[in-house]
């Protein structure tokens, strides 16, 4: 607690500056302009030279005064943070069940108010909760850290892409196809890898998820290649198409209803579907936790040995874990085709893969209601940030950052349903 | 004359230059009480881990009934009715004591996944009936009153009782207890004591444990192997062992 500056503050002050004109001079100071066919540097203008030079002077009297600061900090009184029964009262299963209801009321209801491009966004945040909550039971509830997620994703998204194109086959009929073909394939990749652990688990979904991609892009003749497929269907309500002009054989919702064409209807149509289908992953999920399948992932995220030693085969429970978590996203993924009318390998890079499982860990490992809030701060805050598209990266950096330091177990994590005796 | 449950000849484990395991035999017959004891870092955990499939034995048999599980992966041991406890307990601690005991009854009970989705009468009568057994087996273990707890707040030595009913939920045949007395003071040992007369009479089933608590080796014991660096040293009744010069050496050293 002395209040003398001594040498060494004085040292780490004047390098700190120095620190900061050394990195912010070439970036932010000097200017490449192209000048026919050479790149010429000029010095950037006075005003940003200022401020470099002011932040560097600013960092100085940062450093140098830092612990004093630090107690005149410590001495203002502090704004209570969420009380602890509040945060219990919230990380409650029932309460989050509450909410999670409440959510899905509202979303039935605002897609008749809101704007097209509004549902639309919601429409695309659907899909993300879908991913979500099919990452947490691998992620969350069995502990796996699976990064090639996406590549099942891709799977169910070619599986109606390719019935489609091929054989015509409609969107009803190919939903559960796709989804028995990404669990398919999470089954024959997870036979493999499940015997690996933690890291290495991690690397080798991570290539898989890859080789998937590569694999679509390259086989031209049939996926063709990255161009992708497009006119791909979408989906009709019990025959009925939303297109304006149905195709042979088909009849348009408009018209069976005598009503004037209008393309929202369309887009209210897809929304719904997708609420559908989180409605029953939610539904699945809710169930699977109190299931004996639910409690043999966690009890094996616990302890493996134990597990093995009381007659449990670990890599049959992860199998199943994998195996699930992967169907979703084949439901996820033909529904994603189904929407977007287009897609190309190019929809499924890592960055989707780590932006579902940003969604899982921002939203608290096991939580369902956390899940659905990350999807929308995810989703939508690079779409209401169009405008600064360039710091997109830098503030779901900022984001990640904060959320480690600030709430490390995610926005609103769960605690177990746990089972009680009766007495 | 009872029959043999587990036969063990010539097992051996080695790791790397180290023989940690050399020619261990033991034979355990229907409910008896077996223990291996021996001198710290003698091989006995490293024998119950090749018994239970843990390590795979570099060579020797180990048959159960007749029937040769040597080699065999853990869960598969397990699923023959050969279940242990660990010498540094290992329950799912953030789940609650109940709950401990309804996963190991994870391959009894009904795990159909559409059957659970959709909570058929087979399903609800299921749950019902592992939770009835949990039940019953926290009684008997004297755990009821903490029955809702998270299994990592117990006490020591209830979490040693609860890691010995969990095993109790697989119905095994040959339980195998490793240092189920330590850490626990001499009421809670007189207890375990009790408890593994209870399971013997009432339940049939047979005892392998480690032990270094003398008095109660030797009093619940119907048969003493001793291991000595990795080889079997003597092999008896209580009395015999008691009274062998080489065990006695073993344990207190050359007089």
């Amino acid at each position: 607690m002395s209040t003398s500056i001594t040498a060494k503050q004085f040292k780490t002050a004047f390098f700190s500056a120095l620190l900061v004109l050394a990195v912010a001079y070439p970036i932010l100071g000097l200017k490449l302009n192209i000048v026919g066919i050479k790149l010429e540097v000029h010095g950037a203008s006075d005003p940003i030279l200022w401020t470099i030079f002011a932040c560097a002077i600013g960092m100085f009297f940062w450093q140098l005064f830092r612990s004093q600061l630090g107690d005149a900090w410590n001495a203002v009184p502090k704004v209570p943070g969420v009380p602890s029964s509040a945060s219990n009262f919230l990380t409650l299963p029932s309460t989050q069940r509450w909410f999670v209801l409440a959510l899905v009321v509202v979303a039935l209801v605002w897609p008749f108010f809101g704007s097209r491009g509004a549902v639309d966004i919601a429409t695309l945040i659907l899909i993300y909760v879908m991913l979500g909550l099919g990452l947490n039971i691998v992620v969350g509830l069995a502990g796996l850290l699976d990064l090639g997620y996406v590549g099942f994703y891709a799977v169910g998204a070619y599986s109606y892409a390719l019935l489609s194109h091929y054989y015509g086959f409609g969107f009803w009929l190919c939903l559960p196809i796709a989804g028995l073909m990404a669990a398919l394939f999470g089954f024959l990749l997870g036979f493999p890898v499940l015997r690996l652990r933690g890291d290495y688990l991690a690397i080798v979904t991570l290539g898989f998820g890859e080789i998937i991609r590569i694999l679509l892009r390259n086989l031209t003749g049939l996926t063709g290649g990255p161009n992708g497929i497009s006119n791909i269907e979408k989906p009709t309500l019990f025959g009925l198409s939303f297109e304006r002009k149905a195709a042979e054989g088909l009849q348009t919702f408009h018209e069976y209803f005598g009503i004037a064409y209008n393309s929202i209807y369309k887009v209210i149509f897809l929304y719904l579907v997708a609420l559908l289908l989180v409605l029953l992953a939610l539904f699945v999920i809710n169930r699977l936790l109190r299931m004996p399948i639910g409690r043999a992932w966690e009890a094996l995220r616990e302890d493996e040995i134990a597990c093995r030693a009381l007659g449990m085969n670990p890599t049959v429970i992860k199998l199943s874990a994998f195996t699930l978590g992967a169907c979703f996203a084949g439901f996820a993924g033909s529904f994603f085709a189904a929407r977007q009318g287009l897609i190309t390998p190019e929809s499924f890079t890592f960055l989707e893969s780590a932006t579902i499982l940003a969604i899982v860990v921002l939203g608290g490992l096991g939580s369902q209601l956390g899940v659905i809030l990350a999807a929308i701060v995810m989703i939508l805050l690079p779409e209401l940030m169009r405008n600064f598209s360039e710091y997109r990266m830098l503030l779901f950096g900022a984001l990640m950052v904060f959320m480690m330091i600030w709430r490390p177990q995610g926005f609103l994590p769960m605690q177990r349903p746990h089972l009680e005796l009766k007495q | 004359m009872s029959r043999p449950i587990l036969e063990v000849s010539g097992l051996c484990m080695r790791f790397g230059g180290l023989l940690a395991v050399n020619g261990v035999g033991l034979t355990v017959q229907e409910k008896q009480v077996v223990s291996m004891i021996g001198p710290n870092g003698a091989g006995k955990t490293t024998v119950f881990n090749c018994l239970t499939g843990f390590y795979k034995p570099t060579s020797g048999t180990v048959l159960l009934d007749g029937e040769a599980i040597q080699g065999l992966a853990g869960h598969e041991i397990a699923r023959k009715g050969v279940v242990r406890t660990f010498q540094n307990v290992r329950l799912f601690k953030d789940m609650t004591a109940i709950e401990n005991l309804l996963i190991a009854q994870h391959r009894h009970i009904n795990t159909n996944f559409l059957a659970g989705l959709f909570k058929t009468p087979a399903f609800r009568k299921s749950e019902r009936e592992a939770m009835e057994f949990a039940a019953h087996w926290l009684e008997k273990v004297n755990l009821t009153n903490v029955a809702n707890r998270p299994a990592g707040t117990l006490a020591y030595g209830q979490q040693r009782r609860l890691e010995i009913a969990r095993c109790m939920m697989t119905r095994p045949r040959l339980l195998m207890l490793d240092e189920p007395a330590a850490g626990l003071n001499p009421n809670e040992t007189e207890e375990l004591k009790k408890l593994i007369g209870v399971l013997r009479d009432e339940y049939n089933v047979t005892v392998l444990l480690i032990e270094h608590d003398m008095k109660l080796v030797m009093s619940i014991s119907d048969h003493i192997v001793v291991i000595n660096q990795g080889t079997p040293l003597a092999d008896g009744t209580p009395e015999q062992i008691r009274d062998n010069p080489d065990v006695i050496k073993a344990y207190l050293g050359e007089a």
